[in-house]
């Protein structure tokens, strides 16, 4: 069965969904994703969405289960590329993801999670690395 | 067969129907107001009577692909008188008047034989009779069509959405907000933050006569599929009726607010890293802006 | 080559959940619907699906081109012969800020769709019939 790939980018992970996704595909993501954080020690996830012609609730829930379990992990989420329809339709079937971040693409994705490495190493500063 | 013979006597005193029938049109007023034209009119009233003919002319298997496009055609007819605006009167009209030339040429050609005479109204009646309900009914749905259509129209047309700055849109709403109206609403301004990259959208509900429950679930919806394409939203223009009802009804817009366009601007600008100073010099008026070229 | 009008999938396995939304789409791409339109009929295509395989265990979906005269659309009708829905009143009242995907998902699908009708018996099975139109 074919796996998501994930693209380790610094301290970021990118994973960029291009196909319709069925249901184990998704939850092969999960598990491969939260392996992976560990691993890595990631402080940022950006899923880029912009291929997806369809988010249904259960792809939905994916996403929300992503982003609390990164952000147990202390990893931020950030899900970019919604097409305009997908937004209306998960509007319209209640989904609003609120613990997700969003942003309208990679670039701006990458400059929220930037943002957060920045304040991380600032941080991080102060007791070294 | 009576009806070949029907379509024969029609065929021999064409012009003359054509021409009473064109008449009586004229005299029922289809040419006042001037939405059609003489030469249009004459080229749809002889096409139908050619098909007229083709079909009480043709026998057996012919008959019935002649009385579809005989159907077809009356139907474009209203569809189009539909469009133009006519009346359904002025539109039914179209087929009942050609009822009296077609009796007159029958009345002569039958005269010595009642029984068949009575026969070939009855088949002429039945046939035109048909014809028109078909077309009031094109007509009705031709008109529900515009109708429909206008409303799409005026509703894509009332909500313009406005670049205010770098990344910050502005979707000034007049009039109520229905389920139909939020949808063009939420597309128009996905596509605009697509569009402009915008990283704040400021609604402003000056215009909105009434906040109630419903309101502000659509008001929620458009706001939630913003974020989700990465933009945040500001409410601007409640006013104060407004925030009283709502208040009254236990409506919550978990959505930050300021009381006008304005402020909204500030605040999105702030936001956006961004501040408006006061010029040195200033320009003298709105023309001394283009003119200066510091 | 004009596809068939109407046609019978089966839903067996999530991947047959994927066929089944790419199908819809491209009916309701050649049906004339808008992105959007398309998009909110597919995934309610979607959701409903996955009941069917998981609640259902297992069923089929007809789809339909439907007119009325004037306007065409499409129809789907999801069948199974699963446990049915004991209270389908209770089944479509998840709130809408809910989303929380506890409940069967069928409310949004309502929501998404023009024509929307289930038929449940506990023991009988289920029938979901959902309609979008031009």
């Amino acid at each position: 069965m074919d796996r998501i790939p994930i693209l380790k980018m610094g301290r970021a992970l990118l994973i960029t969904i291009q196909v319709d996704m069925h249901d184990q595909m998704a939850i092969a993501l999960e598990e491969d994703l939260t392996t992976k954080i560990a691993q890595t020690g990631a402080k940022g996830v950006l899923i880029d969405i912009s291929s997806l012609e369809v988010v249904d609730s259960f792809i939905g829930r994916m996403l929300d289960n992503i982003a609390a379990v990164s952000r147990v992990l202390d990893a931020e989420t950030v899900v970019v590329g919604m097409r305009p329809a997908v937004a209306i339709t998960l509007v319209e079937l209640g989904l609003t993801l609120q613990g997700v971040k969003t942003a309208l693409n990679v670039e701006r994705g990458f400059e929220v999670i930037s943002r957060r490495l920045q304040d991380i190493e600032a941080e991080d500063g102060g007791a070294g690395e | 067969m009576a009806t070949a013979d029907i379509g024969q006597s029609i065929a021999s005193r064409r012009a003359e129907i054509l021409q009473e029938w064109g008449g009586h049109l004229r005299d029922a007023g289809a040419l006042n107001s001037g939405r059609i034209k003489q030469s249009e009119l004459d080229t749809q009233t002889r096409e139908f009577l050619d098909l007229l003919i083709k079909t009480f002319s043709g026998s057996g298997a012919e008959v019935e692909p002649h009385r579809r496009t005989l159907r077809q055609n009356i139907g474009d007819i209203s569809r189009s008188r539909a469009i133009q605006g006519f009346t359904p009167t002025e539109t039914a009209t179209f087929i009942f008047s050609l009822k009296q030339p077609v009796f007159d040429a029958l009345n002569r050609d039958y005269a010595k034989d009642p029984a068949a005479l009575s026969r070939a109204l009855w088949a002429v009646t039945e046939l035109l009779d048909g014809l028109g309900l078909h077309s009031m009914e094109v007509f009705q749905k031709s008109r529900e069509e515009v109708i429909i259509r206008q409303q799409k129209e005026i509703a894509e047309l009332s909500t313009p959405v406005v670049k205010l700055w770098d990344g910050i849109l502005a979707l000034p709403l007049i009039g109520t907000l229905d389920s139909e109206r939020t949808q063009v609403v939420m597309e128009n301004l996905l596509q605009s933050i697509v569009e402009h990259a915008a990283d704040y959208a400021i609604i402003d509900i000056t215009g909105v006569p009434t906040v109630d429950t419903l309101v502000a679930q659509h008001l929620l919806k458009t706001v939630a599929a913003a974020r989700l394409m990465g933009a945040d939203c500001i409410i601007s223009g409640i006013r104060p009726q407004i925030a009283q009802t709502m208040v009254h009804l236990g409506v919550e817009l978990n959505v930050v607010s300021k009381a006008n366009l304005a402020d909204a601007l500030a605040a999105a600008l702030r936001a956006t890293g961004r501040a408006v100073q006061a010029m040195k010099t200033p320009a003298s008026g709105v023309n001394g802006l283009s003119a200066s070229k510091a | 080559m004009a596809a068939p009008v109407s046609d019978t999938m089966p839903i067996q396995s999530s991947d047959d959940i994927v066929r089944v939304r790419q199908e819809v789409r491209r009916r309701a791409a050649e049906q004339g619907l808008g992105i959007v339109d398309q998009t909110k009929f597919v995934t309610a295509a979607s959701e409903i699906a996955r009941n069917t395989l998981d609640y259902g265990g297992g069923g089929s979906v007809h789809l339909e081109v439907v007119t009325d005269g004037l306007r065409k659309g499409l129809r789907l009708i999801f069948e199974d012969q699963g446990p049915g829905i004991p209270n389908i009143e209770l089944a479509l009242t998840d709130g809408y800020t809910t989303g929380s995907g506890l409940g069967l998902g069928l409310s949004g699908s309502r929501r998404l769709c023009n024509e929307f009708a289930i038929e449940s018996e506990p023991g009988k099975g289920t029938r979901v019939t959902i309609a979008r139109w031009k």
